[in-house]
């Protein structure tokens, strides 16, 4: 019985890499697949970022007159091990806390990412998400539930729904004016952002019994601690040992999932794709591009509203209204590393996510090998460099892989015929008895 | 008056070179979406030689200096810039991502840089890098306006951004670079180098944001080289479609923008306007949302470049 499964799993193997029952290697198959190749080049960005990082670090080392030459390889230590650095008690804290910084992050990425699905660049992220924390606030702060743990659940929903339902419509404008007018999106984007930006800035200096006031602060926001109907944490603070965390994380994957079954399983999504491929030939086939164009935008919007309500519903954030007008959020712009990144593969953003804000982690304790945090950012930003150059590496991979299905088909073409001569079966005996028959 | 004047200038003389620095690397088929980091990049390295400079203690004449700074900027971020154009036109990657790479890299690379080699993130330059080229308070209003309190980036900014663009449309060179952003392959066609006229246009873009990025933290920041320019690159880029790809257009975009942001600025300063009590969010608002109608009212001719952000490819139709 053991010994059959052994065998079966043994067989299982040898099929990844050879060539059994005359179909080609499954590693093979699976190289084929586009997703494929798309994880690969993530994959080589990554270790190319790093790699140049690294030389950076070295080159910093040798330059400064602090930093030994040491100190860069205890730096890339510190860096890989991201929110696993420092002493044991901390370290499920920052764990905690890196999933959770993560959550808004994969929000925006999602958003980038279903607008780059329909060849739009959603640069307005940042606008969007201040929406989403300017609804949502609005509905969380202004009802006080502290006494009613029963109801501070639907009132966190309606919050979620209304901060997502604001960054829906503020979505939507830059996808009317490209629909209607045909103004290029990017510049609504900006337009909107710094729109958004003041809005809040103004709506919140204008509900001052929101604002908090303790022990002297000025132009802060009170928390959802106070008035109790911060996001459910379903005790994932108490196992991560009083981190962040919360179920927005779980909401964010599911997000990802539902905007992969719609991108990949349905009607719209496939519209959506069409326009992005081709938005004249998606028309002349009867589709709708402009409603496409406004959906998808809008759906962006939403998206990146709902990182803003999972960021700053949470207990622990405040919100500075005071500043707000003056520079964006960095969650807004930070969206579209993580979509490139995962090449716009809403499950791939989950992973880019969480990956990047690893790496940030890591980055924050630089400070022990007496680097700054900021060598983490050059990183990432050599990692999207280098992900920009994915095309030409799978372009690459495309040409190595023709070859090699060639010399497999070759080989495959020939072992068919071997099994198509009568004397398959006995391969051993084949020259023999072909030789007798000729004797016959 | 002259206030406002003089206040519009302030912001439209950075935007207004910045997008033209964009009108060159769009004009010739690159989407520049770096023009942030490359003035967050060309900014601190102007900077970076002031500081080195007043920490140094040799003394200069300080209109000579800004001009060094000025020069050092644009060449920096030009050479910063051919991290695009490497991508871009080698390895034909996908634009938009580069320029996403290069504006995370320049905010990343300049705070590293400040804190490795000055232990601080900030660079305050020394009042004298900004001091005016004229003072002259007492001409008529007519003069003031260009002749009193005016930095000597004000001239230099308008003189180059009209030599710069009567270049791009007069000469054979200009004229080849534009062909390059249309029809590449029919530029390429009668023997123009496609690869030399893109690299040509997304290095005098990046030496122009580096320009602005400068021109940018002197005057309009006030002196302090960080790792942001507060979104002026995308604003610029903004104004350059705004602008219709046009030299003209930006100027008149770049002036009109600038108008409404001072008004806001102002806004507590004039008496008609601060009886009416609204909140500066409000002035704020009105440049951007001035900008966005009247897009929505002229945008069915757009002029972009037909080969912007399509990598070149000999043999493609």
């Amino acid at each position: 019985m053991i010994k059959n499964w052994i065998a079966a799993i043994g067989k299982w193997f040898k099929s990844l890499f050879v060539i059994t029952d005359n179909k080609e290697p499954k590693l093979l198959t699976f190289y084929k697949r586009p997703g494929t190749k798309s994880i690969i080049a993530s994959l080589v960005s990554i270790l190319a970022g790093l790699v140049v990082g690294f030389i950076f670090m070295v080159i910093i080392a040798l330059a400064s007159e602090d930093i030994e030459l040491y100190d860069a390889f205890d730096g890339l230590g510190i860096l890989l091990a991201g929110p696993f650095t420092g002493t044991s008690n901390f370290v499920l804290t920052n764990f905690g806390d890196m999933i959770f910084y993560s959550a808004p992050l994969i929000m925006c990425g999602l958003s980038v990412a279903i607008a780059f699905k329909t060849g739009l660049f959603n640069i307005g992220a940042a606008g969007q998400f201040l929406m989403g924390t300017m609804g949502s606030l609005l509905v969380a702060l202004n009802v006080n539930t502290q006494n009613n743990p029963a109801a501070s659940f639907f009132v966190w929903l309606l919050a979620l729904v209304v901060g997502t339902a604001l960054g829906f419509v503020w979505g939507a404008i830059p996808g009317l004016f490209k629909a209607i007018f045909g103004v290029n999106e990017v510049i609504v984007c900006i337009m909107t952002n710094w729109i958004a930006a003041n809005i809040v800035s103004w709506v919140f200096s204008a509900t001052p019994d929101i604002g908090n006031t303790s022990s002297g602060k000025a132009g802060y926001l009170i928390t959802t601690k106070v008035t109790g109907n911060g996001t459910p944490d379903l005790g994932l603070s108490k196992l991560f040992n009083g981190s962040y965390i919360d179920i927005s994380i779980i909401l964010a994957i599911l997000a990802a999932v539902v905007i992969f079954i719609i991108l990949n399983k349905t009607v719209f999504g496939f519209e959506l794709k069409a326009c992005g491929s081709n938005k004249f030939s998606a028309k002349y086939a009867g589709m709708n591009e402009k409603r496409n164009i406004v959906l998808s935008m809008a759906i962006a919007g939403g998206l990146a509203a709902m990182g803003g309500t999972f960021y700053y519903l949470n207990p622990g954030i405040e919100f500075k209204f005071s500043s707000a007008y003056m520079s964006l959020p960095s969650y807004g712009f930070n969206g579209i590393p993580v979509a490139l990144l995962a090449s716009s593969n809403p499950i791939g953003v989950i992973f880019s996510g969480l990956f990047l804000r690893y790496l940030a982690k890591g980055g924050d304790s630089l400070v022990i090998a007496n680097y700054n945090r900021y060598i983490s950012d050059i990183i990432v930003a050599i990692i999207i460099y280098f992900a920009g150059f994915s095309r030409l590496f799978i372009e690459i991979m495309t040409r190595r892989q023709r070859k090699m299905t060639e010399k497999i088909g070759s080989k495959m073409a020939s072992s068919l015929a071997f099994e198509k001569s009568p004397n398959a079966a006995d391969t051993k005996g084949l020259k023999n008895e072909g030789s007798a028959k000729e004797e016959k | 008056m002259v206030l406002i004047i003089q206040k519009t200038l302030l912001y439209a003389i950075p935007l207004m070179i910045v997008a033209l620095g964009g009108v060159f690397s769009e004009r010739s088929g690159i989407i520049n979406l770096a023009l942030e980091g490359e003035m967050i990049f060309g900014a601190f390295m102007g900077a970076v030689v002031a500081y080195s400079i007043s920490v140094s203690g040799a003394t200069m004449d300080p209109q000579i200096m800004f001009i060094i700074c000025m020069l050092v900027a644009a060449a920096s971020a030009a050479v910063f810039s051919l991290l695009l154009s490497f991508s871009a036109i080698n390895l034909k990657a996908d634009q938009t991502i580069g320029g996403t790479a290069l504006n995370m890299l320049a905010p990343a690379l300049v705070n590293t840089m400040g804190l490795a080699f000055f232990s601080q993130e900030k660079l305050v330059m020394p009042s004298s890098f900004k001091s005016y080229a004229l003072v002259n308070p007492d001409v008529n209003a007519f003069f003031r306006i260009f002749a009193d309190k005016a930095y000597i980036s004000t001239y230099i900014v308008i003189v180059v951004f009209v030599l710069l663009s009567v270049w791009l449309y007069i000469t054979r060179t200009g004229m080849r670079m534009r062909s390059c952003g249309e029809n590449p392959q029919a530029a390429a066609s009668v023997g123009i180098n496609v690869f030399k006229m893109r690299y040509l246009g997304s290095t005098i873009s990046g030496a122009l944001a580096g320009l602005g990025g400068y021109v940018y933290i002197a005057t309009t920041a006030g002196g302090t080289a960080e790792s942001t320019v507060a979104g002026m690159g995308f604003l610029a880029l903004a104004i350059m479609i705004f602008g219709n790809w046009k030299p003209l257009g930006i100027a008149v975009g770049a002036l009109m923008f600038g108008f409404l942001k001072c008004v806001g600025a102002v806004s507590s300063q004039v008496e008609v306007l601060s009886k009416i009590g609204l909140p500066m969010y409000f002035y704020n608002i009105i440049p951007y949302f001035v900008v966005l109608v009247v897009l929505a009212l002229t945008a069915k001719k757009s002029g972009c470049p037909k080969a912007e952000g399509i990598p070149y490819e000999k043999g493609m139709r």
